[in-house]
């Protein structure tokens, strides 16, 4: 028993710190604040992401925070590179963001190529990279699902490698499910989801398929009850790591019967 | 003087510093990060720095993102 529990609670460590929920959510499209907090909280998660922009100049005062209700002393705040289609404005926003966070080193880099598909510029993802691991950051990069490109990041010294499962927003699912697993049989940082689930059994699938986490928005902000999908979210992680760490059965094309056949009586 | 602010031009007094700029703007305590001419200015050196005529100043702070 306590076996099996030891395989239940294990956590995933990223830049040192080990993380127990493999759910990282962001902050984004939610109505207001309050549906922030409480989404955020039902999903259980530890790290959240938060975008970098100017402060509205001469706006309310009092107007409240993000960071009041998802709090740095409760959550680990990803500060996001979102936006950005060029390395040295992304390398600007981590500056930033580590200066708003007080020496904080922990950011998610990601270059944009197109605002169609918002596919990751990776040629610019790995000029930044570089610049900003020499800089001392903690580097988790949301890049596409190529397994070369993902291991030239970790190689470059990210401390996580977020591939794609599909275009941002698009609720798709995991796109290439062949292509984690090479990425996640070759790795040696965690390798996490980050963009394209839709729904709770698309978290489930990356995290059978071994990922050791999903980061996601959309898929919650924008569902009819986000404080319910973020609660969905959080047991399909669970369930789906679990699923890995049992092993499934093998794929067969035919039955094969639960009941036995010995003893029968007709 | 004139300094461009998150785009925007806008006259200050002379003389003034970044600290005298997040005052005026009524930020003072604000959880917020500064770049001057796309230098980081730590709020540490605030008092410290002095702005100049035509500086491009960015103040920025975390909001709702993916």
């Amino acid at each position: 028993m306590s076996e099996n529990a030891n395989l239940r609670d294990d956590g995933f460590v990223v830049a040192g710190t080990t993380y127990h929920s493999r759910l990282l959510v962001g902050s984004g499209k939610y109505k207001d604040l309050e549906e922030t907090r409480q989404a955020t909280e039902a999903s259980g998660a530890e790290i959240i992401t938060v975008a970098i922009r100017r402060t509205n100049i001469g706006q309310n005062p009092d107007e409240p925070n993000l960071l009041d209700v998802v709090p740095p002393s409760r959550y680990t705040i990803l500060p996001n590179t979102a936006g950005c289609y060029t390395a040295e404005d992304a390398v600007r926003t981590c500056r930033l963001a580590r200066e708003l966070l007080d020496g904080h080193k922990l950011v998610k880099l990601e270059v944009l190529g197109d605002e169609k598909t918002l596919y990751p510029d990776v040629t610019a993802t790995l000029e930044a990279a570089e610049t900003l691991v020499k800089e001392g950051f903690d580097v988790m990069v949301y890049t596409s699902d190529d397994p070369i490109l993902a291991k030239r990041l970790e190689d470059i010294g990210c401390c996580a490698v977020m591939p794609l499962a599909a275009p941002i927003g698009s609720g798709l699912g995991i796109q290439n499910k062949y292509n984690l697993r090479t990425i996640i049989e070759n790795a040696s940082v965690p390798i996490l989801v980050d963009a394209g689930v839709g729904t709770a059994s698309d978290a489930a699938i990356a995290m059978e398929l071994g990922c050791d986490g999903v980061l996601m928005n959309t898929a919650i902000a924008g569902a009819q009850n986000p404080v319910l999908m973020a609660s969905a979210m959080k047991k399909a992680i669970e369930a789906g790591r679990e699923a890995f760490l049992a092993g499934r059965i093998p794929r067969k094309r035919y039955a094969s019967a639960s009941s036995p056949l010995d003893g029968t009586f007709f | 003087m004139q300094i461009q602010l998150n785009g925007e031009n806008r006259n200050i007094p002379d003389h003034s510093n970044a600290q005298n700029l997040v005052e005026l703007l009524e930020l003072t305590g604000k959880r917020l990060a500064m770049e001057v001419n796309r230098e980081i200015v730590p709020r540490t050196t605030y008092a410290q720095h002095q702005l100049h005529e035509g500086d491009q100043i960015e103040i920025v702070h975390a909001i709702g993102g993916g």
